[in-house]
């Protein structure tokens, strides 16, 4: 079936839908104390899996598009990829604002000193820059480069789940659901890794010309 | 004075239920011909994986729990303000049931406690096994406000009901070589579901077991509880009886206790055994030896209101019992000794 721009109008309608669904949920179950008796841990439950379950669909896309020769659906990426920094971003949000009551330097020190938050971190940051990057404009400013920065994608899809992972006294399920979907979704782009990794260790074979 | 923004849905102290109504409320619905009275199950706001499909139906559960008739105690704080009794039955880490903080609530409702029996053994000069109508009738129970603090860095302060440990070990005599008190929980698959399935049951070995070192044990403060709230535990908090030991981690004040064996060496502790760079025997709260993995220097206290109440707060040393049990370890690192 041939994918017109109504089609893709309509399915980002429903990815609208879907994403302010659950942020109305979150919002209702916060305000009848449907969080349970840690609502702050339950946010942060809630957030954190609704930005790795978005991260995980994100990476669903092409390898879907590819094996249907649905060349359009890639057009919806960016916006499941910008809920995805969505939700990470009000998941970093309860942490800072109702665990640390704002005090930046308190999440500085904890970033720097617990290692499931340093990856939690740099998972975020990534996204963050993606989610800036993710212009129309910016993609045809950077040219090829675009595409080499935004396979930084396939570091935070790692990260991610062992940041939850890191995260849990014991109950490593999910957390390890989590990561074997990952490395799934990355091994449907293995040809494209194995291309990547070898432009990575020739960065670092470079010498400097300047000496 | 209490500068307070009140969220506009917050209800106001005047709304609350009159005390007089709360106590025969009971009778209330009683009368009203409502007999099956429903314990509070927290419906679960979640965005995971399988959370669609696990049908986690909520059905009233049937609330057997009977009241009780305690003292007064010294070891009491009444300044601390009460975690609500809904949430403390409703957050709970009882892995035999589960491990979502939900889970006990819903899986152990129909957990039958009576009969029980716990046997006191091992280096003691007289065995005893004690049923259930021993655990409320051979002992004075008190009542005892006391904060608990979790090794997750979340805290409550909880109404228990009980007696002395140190009045329980007594009456089986301990011998002088006893040098540690080993606790066991029951071990029965079929009827804790988190001991049958290694996934529900957090990957932990069963049955659980915990230790106190002999000291610790007699130490006034070391509770035998077998209520909170004015009456009877609901099992998802250990029924029929479990160890309180304030001072320490959570995961020491192990949950319907089966057996207690007087022994002279440091007995094996459950969550140690997972994890012993995470875990260790003594586990007392110490805000300057953090988790390998978070921070100890600060807990969220699970009061009344909700979310934007919660509040974080320093953690004490000892949990505010140095008072009490700093003696217990002079001369020890806490640091090598966690």
């Amino acid at each position: 079936m041939k994918i017109m721009p109504r089609h893709i109008t309509g399915l980002k309608a429903v990815i609208h839908l879907i994403s302010l669904s659950f942020l109305a949920l979150m919002t209702y179950q916060t305000l009848t104390g449907g969080l349970g008796a840690d609502p702050v841990e339950g946010l942060s439950h809630f957030t954190g899996k609704a930005a790795l379950n978005t991260l995980m669909i994100t990476l669903l896309i092409s390898p879907i598009a590819r094996r249907f020769k649905l060349g359009q659906l890639v057009k919806v990426r960016r916006l499941v990829g910008l809920y995805s920094f969505f939700w990470a971003a009000i998941h970093l949000l309860v942490y800072l604002a109702l665990d640390l009551g704002f005090d930046a330097s308190l999440l500085a020190s904890e970033i720097a000193t617990r290692p499931y938050l340093t990856v939690g971190a740099l998972s975020w940051v990534i996204l963050l820059v993606l989610a800036i990057t993710s212009t129309q404009g910016i993609q045809r400013r950077l040219g090829h480069r675009w595409q080499k920065l935004h396979n930084w994608v396939y570091l935070a899809l790692l990260l991610a789940p062992i940041h939850y992972y890191w995260s849990v006294k014991s109950g490593i399920t999910e957390p390890v659901l989590y990561l074997a979907t990952a490395l799934i979704l990355l091994s449907f782009r293995h040809k494209i890794l194995r291309r990547w990794l070898p432009v990575l260790s020739s960065f670092s074979r470079t010498p400097s010309t300047r000496s | 004075m209490l500068i307070k923004k009140t969220p506009r849905w917050a209800l106001k102290e005047s709304d609350a239920t009159p005390e007089s109504v709360y106590h025969n409320r009971r009778d209330i619905l009683k009368k009203l011909g409502i007999t099956l009275v429903g314990m509070p199950l927290a419906s679960q706001a979640n965005a995971g994986l399988f959370d669609a499909f696990t049908g986690k139906d909520k059905p009233a559960v049937k609330d057997s729990r009977r009241q009780l008739v305690t003292k007064p105690s010294q070891y009491s704080d009444s300044k601390l303000s009460l975690t609500p009794e809904s949430k403390i039955l409703q957050y709970n880490n009882f892995y035999e049931f589960g491990t979502d903080k939900s889970d006990p609530a819903v899986r152990a409702a129909n957990f039958q406690t009576n009969p029980w029996t716990v046997q006191i053994d091992g280096l003691v000069h007289r065995p005893t096994t004690l049923g259930y109508e021993d655990i409320f009738s051979k002992f004075t129970l008190e009542e005892r406000i006391y904060r608990l603090r979790c090794v997750e860095a979340w805290s409550m302060n909880i109404p228990w009901i009980g007696f002395p440990l140190a009045e329980l070990l007594k009456k089986a005599n301990p011998m002088s070589k006893a040098k540690y008190v080993a606790f066991e929980t029951l071990h029965d698959p079929k009827r804790m579901p988190g001991q049958a399935s290694r996934r529900l049951g957090g990957g932990i070995d069963y049955p659980y077991v915990e230790g106190l070192r002999i000291d610790e044990a007699m130490n006034p403060l070391a509770l035998i509880s077998v209520g909170l709230y004015g009456k009877t535990l609901a099992p998802q908090n250990g029924a029929p009886l479990r160890l309180v030991v304030p001072w320490k981690y959570g995961f020491k004040s192990i949950k319907s206790i089966v057996r207690i064996t007087l022994t002279d060496k440091e007995p094996p502790t459950t969550w140690n055994r997972l994890a012993p760079n995470e875990y260790g025997f003594y586990a007392n709260v110490n805000p300057q030896v953090d988790h390998p993995r978070w921070s100890q220097g600060s807990e969220r206290f699970i009061g009344e209101g909700s979310l934007f109440s919660s509040r974080r707060q320093p953690t004490t040393m000892f949990n505010g019992y140095a008072n009490e049990v700093a003696g217990l370890y002079k001369g020890m690192d806490l640091r090598k000794q966690f």
